[in-house]
């Protein structure tokens, strides 16, 4: 089967640059390959330098990567981007009002919009959250939205990541990289600025607080320093000017979260948590957890502390709830989804799985649990043995697999050794959910450097690149 | 600030200068190894670094004989060595990756950047660069580490935890140093006043960096009664005793918290015997005895001052009691163990 023709950002089908990549088409072709190369290593040296790298799962532990990163921007026009805001700032609005729903009167569950047992029994529903009061009414406080652009130049949401979505310090690290190389392209046309995020997530963070607290403690919980998104932890926590911390820094006494100091225990109010619900309190969930901080829960629910995101959000995240979103959007607020949803095959389904199983060298199928990238299947990139296991485990547990056609993704060119090729991107704008929503313009864009590769995760050998939303 | 944090900052610190000390110590021996043609007086330059940082007995596991080649390698490279210039300089950014959001990015550039730079160093590559420009290289990162530091970084507690463990070390290092030298000077006393002698005790000045200190201060004769008193009790020379130990006391009153009396009383009763103390006393005493004791008392302060900030103040049965599920003691019975 040839590939679905993709849609090129930067150049027509006539060959000719569109117009909000014009000024960058023309600084490239009056820039030297010499001083382009020379930029691009000495990208590569500074962020080393830096220190801007991850963690891969699997090989030695200690083992510190980077990510590459590509010097040609996705570049997105201003009133794109009006349309895409517009439409996120809808979406997490009704998975927030859906959060909040699940976990109080359930109205959604009975008018029958969404079957109750795809979230009753999912196993991301927690339970220990029925009830419970947070600030604002706000869950997911940080949320992470995947987009692409199929071969019709239309954006579709590919998943949003409610729990702990990572990757925003690449974006503010590519735009500072990219004004250090090439000031000379900021000061040729209006790129939307991104730098204040951190300003955006403080005071996100400090609408949090519980309700009383006019001058919150604020902390941002990490894993630890072996933790893959360390980096980002660390600069995120010096960005707000708030204490690092682990779970063993922590403890609680009297449903009150303090930090260990050096002055003696000081009271938490907002726990900004990059640790999963699982891992984060032993008492409460997994008794194994060693970076949690025994109590927490208990803390969280008599409302002492606030969590960001809260407890729980993976149940409007989970993939199987992924294709009732619209539904969500139209139940919660009356309005119609500006941003689409891809066509979603529930392999729970019979007439679904027998559709999938007869059609998967054309489609990507996922496990409903899975992230990363890991563990799914590309049917067009698929050999026959590896589409013949694949059907083994999805006939093991159907339910717990999604299908959704393969999309041609669209491309921005990308070097490639020394020359330009397109490669596919996807893109992730993070939003701020506080009394409004709030974002920077852009998101990250992740490009995937193999050629045809539809995978842009940089734990599958994914990069980066520079987002710049122009006027 | 986070204990962990303050504790980190301590470490990073004092394994930073750590590394200069190493690279001061085998560039001393490296020259006074090249000055002397006699193997007993070479061998003896290359136990001194040994002897220096405790490492004989572990060297002694590995490596049949104390020459030039495999002491530089054991002291300088060698990973499986947890004092060598290696291994300071990875503990140094790994407490400062742990802490990055607390030290400003130009530190943590500087210790990321010696460290990967280090990590491309092999023996080849050491010989080839020449062994003296090695120690000069690992003696400009700390100083530009310590020139960032003090450019960059806000004059907080974190400032003064980074401060603490750097003269703590600084002070047990040159004790070192001294006492070192000493011993190797000792079983051949006859030569006191002789050409040897006076280029060991000099070498013990450039090895801190104080010969020129010490011609302007006593325009005179190099003799262990002045090094001695140059380094141990000359408020104004910043590798000496003194120095270290003045600083060291006025931290701990600027950091102190209701666990830190002990520590603070430790420093200053080591500060006052500094202040007041006098050279002649120290030689009638023994040198040796006097450097011996004030190891013992700085090993002892650094006990304390890990018990006041870094671990006791919050013992681990806070956590083991709430996880537990067992009614929790109130917070002072729990954080008053050195009060």
């Amino acid at each position: 089967m040839a590939p679905k023709p993709f849609f090129n950002e930067m150049y027509d089908s006539a060959g000719q640059a569109r117009p909000h990549y014009a000024a960058f088409a023309e600084w490239l072709k009056n820039t030297s390959p010499k001083k382009i190369a020379q930029n691009r290593e000495a990208a590569d040296m500074l962020f080393h330098r830096v220190g801007i790298t991850f963690a891969v799962y699997g090989e030695s532990t200690g083992t510190e990567r980077l990510i590459p990163f590509d010097i040609v921007p996705h570049i997105i026009p201003g009133s794109s981007w009006e349309m895409i805001s517009t439409g996120l700032n809808q979406r997490v609005k009704a998975l927030n009002a859906f959060l909040h729903d699940v976990y109080h009167d359930q109205e959604i569950l009975k008018a029958g919009k969404i079957p109750a047992a795809a979230v009753l029994e999912n196993s991301q529903f927690r339970k220990e959250m029925i009830g419970v009061q947070v600030p604002g009414g706000i869950y997911a406080h940080v949320a992470g939205i995947d987009l692409v652009k199929d071969g019709d130049g239309e954006y579709y949401v590919l998943e949003d990541n409610l729990r702990t979505p990572s990757g925003v310090s690449y974006l503010l690290e590519n735009r500072k990289m990219m004004m250090r190389l090439f000031p000379e392209l900021f000061a040729e046309q209006r790129i939307r600025p991104v730098d204040h995020y951190p300003d955006l997530l403080l005071e996100t963070l400090r609408n949090a607080a519980p309700a009383g607290v006019d001058h919150p403690t604020i902390v941002l919980l990490t894993p630890g320093h072996f933790n893959s998104a360390y980096f980002e932890h660390a600069f995120l926590a010096q960005q707000m000017g708030i204490e690092l911390v682990e779970g063993s820094d922590l403890f609680v006494q009297d449903d009150t979260v303090f930090m260990r100091t050096t002055h003696g225990p000081r009271k938490v109010d907002v726990i900004y948590r990059r640790i999963d619900d699982d891992f984060i309190d032993p008492l409460a969930f997994r008794a194994d957890s060693m970076i949690g901080v025994p109590g927490l829960m208990r803390a969280y629910r008599a409302g002492r502390v606030s969590l960001a995101n809260a407890m729980g959000t993976g149940v409007a995240d989970d993939k199987s709830i992924y294709p009732f979103v619209p539904e969500m959007i139209r139940f919660y607020l009356g309005e119609e989804p500006v941003l689409k949803n891809v066509h979603t095959w529930m392999l729970g389904k019979p007439a679904d799985l027998e559709y999938v199983l007869a059609h998967m060298q054309d489609l990507v199928i996922k496990e409903a649990q899975g992230s990363g990238g890991y563990g799914m299947l590309i049917g067009p990139a698929s050999s026959r043995e590896e589409r013949e296991k694949y059907r083994q485990r999805i006939l093991d547990a159907p339910a717990r697999f999604i299908a959704q056609p393969t999309l041609a993704l669209s491309a921005v060119p990308t070097f490639v050794d020394k020359s330009l090729a397109p490669r596919h991107i996807d893109l992730r704008p993070y939003v701020l959910s506080g009394k409004e929503a709030k974002f920077v313009p852009g998101g990250l864009t992740r490009v995937a450097l193999r050629e045809g590769s539809l995978v842009v995760n940089s734990s599958q050998g994914g990069g980066v690149k520079d987002t710049w939303v122009v006027d | 600030m986070l204990s962990r944090t303050a504790a980190m900052l301590y470490w990073m610190a004092r394994y930073v200068e750590r590394a200069e000390n190493h690279a001061r110590i085998l560039d001393v021996a490296h020259r006074m190894s090249l000055l002397s043609k006699d193997p007993e007086l070479q061998h003896q330059e290359w136990f001194a670094p040994l002897n220096i940082t405790g490492t004989v007995f572990p060297f002694k596991g590995r490596h049949s004989l104390v020459c030039a080649k495999e002491v530089l390698h054991y002291m300088a490279l060698d990973p499986n060595n947890p004092g060598s210039i290696y291994n300071c300089a990875r503990q140094a950014r790994e407490n400062a990756r742990a802490v990055r959001g607390t030290i400003t990015s130009e530190m943590w550039e500087v210790l990321n950047s010696t460290w990967i730079e280090l990590q491309n160093m092999d023996e080849r590559r050491m010989y080839e660069k020449g062994v003296g420009a090695f120690f000069e290289w690992v003696k400009e990162r700390s100083h530009l580490f310590r020139g960032v530091t003090l450019g960059t970084m806000r004059r907080d507690e974190a400032f003064q935890f980074h401060r603490l463990g750097t003269y703590l070390e600084r002070a047990d290092n040159t004790a070192r140093i001294i006492d070192a030298k000493y011993h190797i000077l000792l079983p051949s006393a006859g030569d006191v006043g002789g050409a040897v002698d006076y280029y060991q005790w000099s070498a013990v000045l450039r090895c801190v960096s104080a010969y020129e200190s010490f011609r302007k201060v006593y325009r005179d004769a190099i003799t262990p009664l002045r090094v001695a008193e140059l380094l141990i009790l000359r408020v104004d020379i910043p590798r000496s005793l003194h120095f270290c130990m003045h600083d060291v006391y006025e931290i701990l009153r600027t950091v102190q918290n209701s666990y830190s009396g002990e520590a603070t009383r430790q420093s200053g009763e080591v500060h006052a015997a500094l202040k007041f103390g006098r050279v002649q006393d120290i030689f009638a005493k023994g040198l040796h005895e006097y450097l011996t004791d004030f190891l013992n008392a700085t090993s002892r302060l650094s006990a304390e001052i890990n018990s006041a900030f870094f671990a006791a103040s919050f013992p681990s049965e806070t956590l083991a009691i709430t996880a537990t599920g067992l009614q929790p003691t109130q917070l002072q019975n729990q954080t008053s163990s050195s009060s």
